[in-house]
């Protein structure tokens, strides 16, 4: 249904010619200003499809390798309340990868071309997740910084113009409402425990500020990718505007946890109404990005692993499927 | 080898009686048991009394949006289909 | 000890095995052949936790000493854990997990059914509940053994190696004790003298559309049961226990 409707030779006009119209591209910009949900089967510019693969393929990726950090402290989390919850929010990760790759998929790229391309390095993912988590505050900091850096963006994606995008987003949205409490709660936990405990969530916090955000992407004036998707729909705020709203909303939120954020140059600027903050380090960001990040390789390292060791378990259920089709048949 | 993947299964959920199987996303699954048993795990977490549809989505027929006008034109001809070419007397409710 | 008390030793061994599973299938996490095996595997695993708080608590709350799920679980030395060997063993690769839940479970489920007609309300419950869960775990790893058994070569040849290897923890799960004589007697426990000929007869049944062999080999590993580990067990514990026990008294 998806994919073959790419490679339906005869219907060129669903498929990437680089010949689209003016008046193609018109009536297409016409229906997303009208606020009217693109379908898989609909006609799109190519760069709209493309674009989206990218996106959503790279939301995918993030929630699955984002499993690893969290999932590091499965067998040491402090309670069995704990280590359930925390159990139950990496599952809701893999559900949220599930969702995505599958949206992902009716724009006509293999859930395998995917994985390829994540193995191979080709395929990029949230920068958060190449850091350690080297305690259990951190699990506490992830959900409290992480996942609610995520909620900011993904929130406004329910109402993308792509409909099945869209429509994962709301479902991820309504499964995401726990996690970012959860994060919340263990922190407020350690913040009202003892002197090692409040300490242990302050390194947390130092931590993992300045990539939190970083998840927001770059100042909008760097950001190549920007101006098209809003046109488009695919992204509905800047850069710039998330972060901001997220600086604002969080500090307040770690003033209440006696926490210090680390940057000597917060400060709230009474008429603006928002938090003033130091110019984040780029040159951290960009070599996360590419690769150098403190936990890059282990990531995809642990992922091709997973993937490697299933090969003769996924080609064995294929094999046993075809012999129950052939015994079937016969 | 074994880049030959599973195929790709489409979901359909009614989450309780009374309304209609709604499509919730695809999964990929080698068999039919599996396809069910990875959907229940995946859209419903296993709760009580759900209903779960999967097809392989290559078995799936849809309709092709380019041809849509001619699909589900409304006939504009055929004005006896529309429900304002009938006359209510008055005093008949929820007509 | 009294028959009490046997009741409140028995349903925390209940407890070690539903924790002790539990923990190794969450080492499994990022780590499954495809990610639709991770949310089964995740479901499983929570399922299991969730079994150990249940009979944690239960057997807490019978103690009576003050003691919560959280002590039980974090706070008693190894030798103090009752759980089966089978359990403890290392993941492997799938095709071991898939043989040790298979094993486990198939007993597991006769067991817990067993349970729900004890003379002990709570935890005839407590069987009712977790025997919908395993009954879905059961067949999630029964399906796969056959696939895997019945897939290709390698495949055959690895869950094969899978069940000889892990065949000899299987006898202790039948072995009565003077905890399972007690809640025979006293509760209208669990017969596992019928419970391993009926075992035995399901998993004929499943290994043979499985087309494995059922291994041959008598000798039985014990001690589980009485607290004698393996060294696996050593490090699963310290792993489990390392933050309650570095930071005594605090709250997570």
């Amino acid at each position: 249904m998806y994919t073959q409707g790419l490679d339906q030779a005869g219907n060129k006009e669903t498929m990437t010619s680089g010949r689209e119209t003016a008046a193609q591209l018109a009536a297409f910009q016409a229906r997303i200003d009208a606020e009217e949900k693109i379908e898989a089967k609909d006609w799109m510019p190519d760069a709209y499809r493309r674009t989206l693969i990218r996106q959503i393929s790279q939301h995918a990726h993030s929630e699955i390798i984002g499993m690893q950090p969290e999932g590091n402290w499965l067998t040491r989390a402090p309670s069995l309340k704990r280590k359930a919850i925390l159990l139950a929010k990496v599952q809701d990760e893999a559900g949220h990868g599930l969702y995505l790759y599958s949206a992902a998929e009716t724009l006509g790229v293999s859930r395998d071309q995917m994985v390829a391309d994540l193995l191979s390095g080709k395929a990029k993912y949230s920068s958060i997740f190449n850091y350690p988590t080297l305690s259990w505050a951190d699990i506490g900091a992830i959900g409290w910084l992480v996942d609610g850096a995520a909620i900011m963006n993904q929130i406004p994606l329910c109402r993308c113009s792509y409909g099945p995008y869209a429509r994962a987003m709301v479902r991820v949205c309504k499964e995401e409402s726990f996690h970012q409490r959860q994060g919340f709660e263990i922190m407020l936990t350690l913040c009202r425990g003892t002197d090692e405990q409040r300490a242990m969530a302050q390194d947390a916090l130092d931590r993992f500020w300045w990539p939190a955000l970083m998840m927001f992407g770059p100042n909008d004036s760097q950001s190549k990718h920007s101006a098209q998707s809003m046109a488009w729909k695919i992204k509905r705020f800047s850069n710039d505007e998330l972060r901001q709203k997220f600086v604002d909303i969080t500090v307040q939120q770690a003033e209440f946890l006696g926490l210090k954020v680390p940057d000597e140059n917060l400060a709230l600027d009474e008429d603006a109404g928002h938090y003033r903050f130091s110019e984040i380090d780029w040159q951290e960001f960009f070599d996360v990005l590419a690769g150098n990040g403190p936990c890059n390789r282990e990531r995809i390292q642990k992922r091709r692993k997973a993937h490697e060791d299933g090969a003769w378990v996924r080609e064995a259920a294929r094999a046993y499927a075809d012999k129950i089709a052939a015994r079937a048949a016969a | 080898m074994s880049q030959q993947e599973w195929p790709l299964y489409e979901v359909f959920i009614r989450t309780r009686g009374g309304l209609s199987h709604r499509h919730a996303g695809s999964l990929h699954a080698a068999d039919d048991q599996m396809a069910l048993d990875h959907a229940r795990d995946t859209y419903t977490r296993r709760s009580e009394g759900v209903s779960l549809w999967v097809v392989r989505s290559d078995r799936i027929v849809a309709s092709d949006p380019a041809e849509t006008s001619a699909f589900f034109s409304p006939a504009e001809d055929k004005i006896y289909r529309h429900p304002t070419f009938y006359e209510v007397p008055d005093g008949v409710e929820n007509l | 000890m009294n028959s009490g008390e046997a009741l409140t030793a028995y349903v925390t061994r209940l407890g070690d095995n539903a924790l002790i599973l539990g923990q190794r299938l969450v080492k499994l996490v990022a780590a499954s052949p495809e990610l639709e095996e991770e949310l089964a595997n995740a479901n499983f695993a929570l399922d299991y936790i969730g079994q150990s708080r249940l009979f944690y608590s239960y057997a807490a709350e019978r103690e009576g000493r003050g003691r919560s799920e959280d002590d039980l679980a974090f706070l008693r030395h190894e030798n103090e854990f009752r759980n089966l060997l089978l359990l403890e063993q290392p993941n492997g690769h799938f095709g071991d997990t898939i043989v040790r839940q298979v094993l486990f479970d198939a007993y597991y489920l006769a067991l817990l059914e067993a349970l729900m007609c004890c003379a002990d309300t709570r935890l005839a419950e407590i069987a009712a509940r977790a025997g919908r869960e395993v009954r879905y775990h059961l067949r999630h790893a029964r399906q796969w053994l056959i696939r895997l058994g019945d897939g290709t070569a390698e495949s055959h040849r690895r869950v094969q190696q899978s069940l000889d290897d892990l065949w000899r923890y299987t006898g202790e799960m039948f072995d009565a004790d003077e905890l399972d004589e007690a809640m025979r007697r006293d509760y209208n426990g669990p017969d596992l003298t019928a419970i391993a000929a009926s075992w035995r007869q399901e998993l004929a049944g499943i290994l043979a559309e499985a087309t494995l062999t059922m291994p041959g080999r008598d000798v039985m590993a014990r001690g589980g049961k009485q607290g004698r580990h393996s060294e696996h067990f050593g490090y699963l514990i310290a792993e489990l226990q390392i933050l309650q026990r570095s930071y005594p008294g605090a709250t997570w």
